[in-house]
């Protein structure tokens, strides 16, 4: 009894039943729809599991909707709601391009420059949000939708511009080989490299196939920043605080607006560091004409949900999002039901796991009540 | 002149109206206490039901129903959970925010041979149709009866809200749900309502995107108007008519957009797109300033809690 107790308040099986739930209905409705759920299942983990390129791929897919994961977590944090990540990540992959396309230095600086350079246009899509927030008192998720559609518009604009125009495409030009950041570009396609891999056939397709790119790891490394970041630190503590009861914060001394700005600067920082390194680790390198959201940065917001805002727990959660969504392609191809179903399948994880936030307080109260069966 | 001021106001109340409805059902969701983050979602699926409705049975008056009827019912998924559950309420806006398109396109690719957008549907009538007009300059003025649909729905709104018991009710129970409970309101059925009506009103808005504005339904349909609807609401200070009047400012921006986009500006088109969202941000900034939710916005009702 303590034992099941115990294991039900940890956060962890709230969101292990929300997952579950979520392919529970996912079943049902492929039933209802006149398919296999094993089959499309099985489709599915085959499409994330089968061969070391879908588990490369899904890492790659998973490395921008960490970092936007961890965009909107640490806003949330901070009492923030970060609704526009999106326009963030726009900025970010916006500001790489500029820079890639128009500098050539070597790699070693090349790549910090276009990195940060979007880095720095995230945080000051994320900076106007927080700043309008603490000085006019403007509802952050007013200023981060019309911001959104002010950066995807942006990119359009950027995209047909004479300077960064492909002729005869609807993208702009990619940035300069020197901004790649993606796993020994050059020696793994070089003969010594091909020789190399050539014996490790897992490696070999890993490499090979894929953009293996240095994503991962900077999203992993900012996962921990932050996590420090929030629970180590006095800036940290300042920041929970303002999230936790604003007032509160006020009345002990903390300048609120000045951490509203910062912490939304911190957030955008994040989204925009997703869209540079979209733009320096994987093909194509560019930035097209956008008729809607790609959603990388709205996927964060589920990301950051599933994981319920934990720093750490948004790098999880952003692997289970990029294999449901990488893998999902396989159930159309292989079992022909709508690919839509994983979009049913993630909103009903994220909804259950609202739902599930109430498990820990039903335990509380089967404990109660197995102490006085005791009495 | 006059009719090319008659085109701006005719394209201003096109592009308000999906998001009036919208509007609406944040407005009187949030009021009784419940934020609904996922009207995107809902106006989604009343899009995809309105145009597929309307396609198959030839009626785009069965359509608009459906869509409400579709709405409302996903509506009660964000109820359940927000109401008898308790549990966070922009968490589950933004799993109806996923769930919804999902399950349209899934359902309009079962439908319509794969395809992610439905065949052309029968739309609903325009008032000051080009037969009777053709020569007045009234016939800029061509909008659809959902424009009018949608200000009689603020109207009505407004009445119910500050004129009746009942209205009075719901604003009690979004701003102190304890007092209300102790005058005997039954706080959870009021907010079961009211988010209801919003799914509802939202499943309008989207049916009056397919049925008056593009006549199908496309994966692109809504993207956003949900989103630019909920800023609406807070924009408009949580009222029917602040929320009409900013979504008027948006399709007003948006008309611009085009009427200017005619070539006789060098601006580029891109640029221009950006107009509705930069005036936003501005008036926002110049007029509007601080805006103050409904005090147990988003707060879950437990009984005998202070």
């Amino acid at each position: 009894m303590k034992t099941t107790v115990k294991i039900l308040k940890k956060p962890i099986t709230s969101t292990f039943i929300a997952i579950l739930f979520g392919f529970l209905v996912a079943a049902v409705v492929l039933v209802f729809a006149g398919y296999n759920p094993w089959e499309s299942f099985g489709a599915l983990f085959r499409g994330i599991f089968a061969k070391p390129k879908y588990i490369s791929n899904v890492i790659i897919k998973a490395t921008p909707i960490i970092l936007t994961g961890l965009s909107v977590a640490f806003a949330f944090k901070t009492g923030l709601f970060n609704i526009g990540a999106e326009g963030q990540y726009i900025a970010g992959t916006i500001a790489a391009v500029c820079v890639g396309v128009k500098f050539d230095f070597a790699p070693v600086i090349q790549i910090p420059l276009v990195v940060l350079s979007g880095v720095l246009a995230g945080a000051v899509f994320g900076g106007i949000i927080g700043c309008l927030k603490a000085r006019f008192g403007i509802h952050e998720v007013i200023t981060s939708i019309m911001l959104n559609w002010i950066g995807l518009y942006l990119s359009n604009f950027i995209v047909n511009t004479a300077v960064y125009h492909q002729p005869n495409s609807t993208s702009s030009f990619a940035v300069n080989e020197s901004s790649f950041t993606m796993l020994l570009p050059n020696w793994k396609t070089s003969k010594a490299g091909m020789a190399a891999l050539k014996p490790h056939q897992w490696l070999y397709e890993m490499m090979l196939k894929t953009d293996v790119n240095f994503g991962i790891l900077v999203a992993v490394i900012m996962a921990l920043v932050i996590w420090v970041l929030l629970y180590r630190s006095t800036k940290g503590y300042e920041l929970r605080a303002v999230g936790f009861n604003r007032d509160a914060a006020e009345f002990a001394g903390i300048n609120v607006g000045r951490n509203i700005t910062q912490a939304m600067l911190i957030a955008g920082a994040l989204a925009g560091l997703a869209g540079a390194l979209a733009i320096t680790g994987t093909s194509p390198h560019k930035i097209s004409q956008m008729a809607a959201f790609e959603n990388n940065g709205f996927n964060g917001l589920s990301v950051a949900l599933i994981a319920g805002s934990s720093p750490v727990g948004c790098i999880f959660a952003g692997l289970l999002f990029g294999g449901l969504l990488y893998g999902g392609q396989s159930v159309q191809q292989d079992v022909g039901a709508p690919t839509e179903i994983i979009n049913i399948m993630i909103g009903t994880i994220v909804f259950f796991v609202a739902l599930t936030k109430i498990v820990p307080s039903l335990a509380d109260r089967l404990e109660k009540r197995g102490a006085h069966r005791v009495k | 002149m006059l009719s090319k001021i008659l085109l701006l106001l005719g394209i201003t109340l096109m592009y308000s109206t999906p998001l009036v409805f919208g509007a609406l059902g944040g407005v009187i969701s949030e009021r009784s206490g419940v934020v609904n983050i996922g009207i995107e979602g809902m106006m989604t699926v009343g899009a995809f039901t309105a145009a597929a409705v309307s396609y198959f049975t030839g009626s785009p008056w069965l359509g608009l129903l459906a869509a409400g009827a579709a709405g409302g019912l996903i509506s009660l998924l964000h109820a359940v959970a927000s109401v008898t559950f308790k549990a966070d309420q922009t968490i589950s806006g933004i799993a109806i925010n996923l769930i919804g398109p999902g399950l349209a396109l899934f359902f309009c690719r079962l439908m319509f041979d794969d395809a992610t957008m439905t065949l052309p549907a029968k739309t609903l009538p325009k008032l000051f149709g080009e037969s009777g007009f053709a020569d007045s300059p009234l016939k800029n003025l061509n909008v659809d009866v959902t424009v009018v649909l949608a200000l009689a729905v603020s109207a009505v709104m407004w009445f119910f809200l500050y004129r009746t018991k009942w209205g009075l009710h719901v604003r009690s129970v979004g701003e102190h749900p304890a007092a209300a409970d102790t005058l005997g309101i039954h706080v959870s059925r009021v907010r079961y309502l009211c988010v209801f009506v919003s799914g509802v009103l939202a499943g309008f808005g989207g049916a009056s995107m397919t049925l008056a504005i593009i006549s199908q339904f496309t994966p692109t349909a809504i993207s956003g108007q949900g989103f630019i609807a909920l800023a609406a609401v807070i924009f408009g200070k949580w009222t029917p008519f602040g929320a009409y009047g900013a979504c008027l400012l948006f399709g007003f921006a948006q008309a611009l957009t085009i009427v200017l986009g005619g070539g006789d500006f060098a601006v580029p088109s891109q640029i221009l797109a950006m107009l509705p969202y930069i005036l936003t941000i501005v008036v926002l900034i110049l007029f509007v300033g601080r805006s103050v939710a409904p005090k147990a916005d988003g707060e879950p009702y437990e009984k005998g809690v202070r």
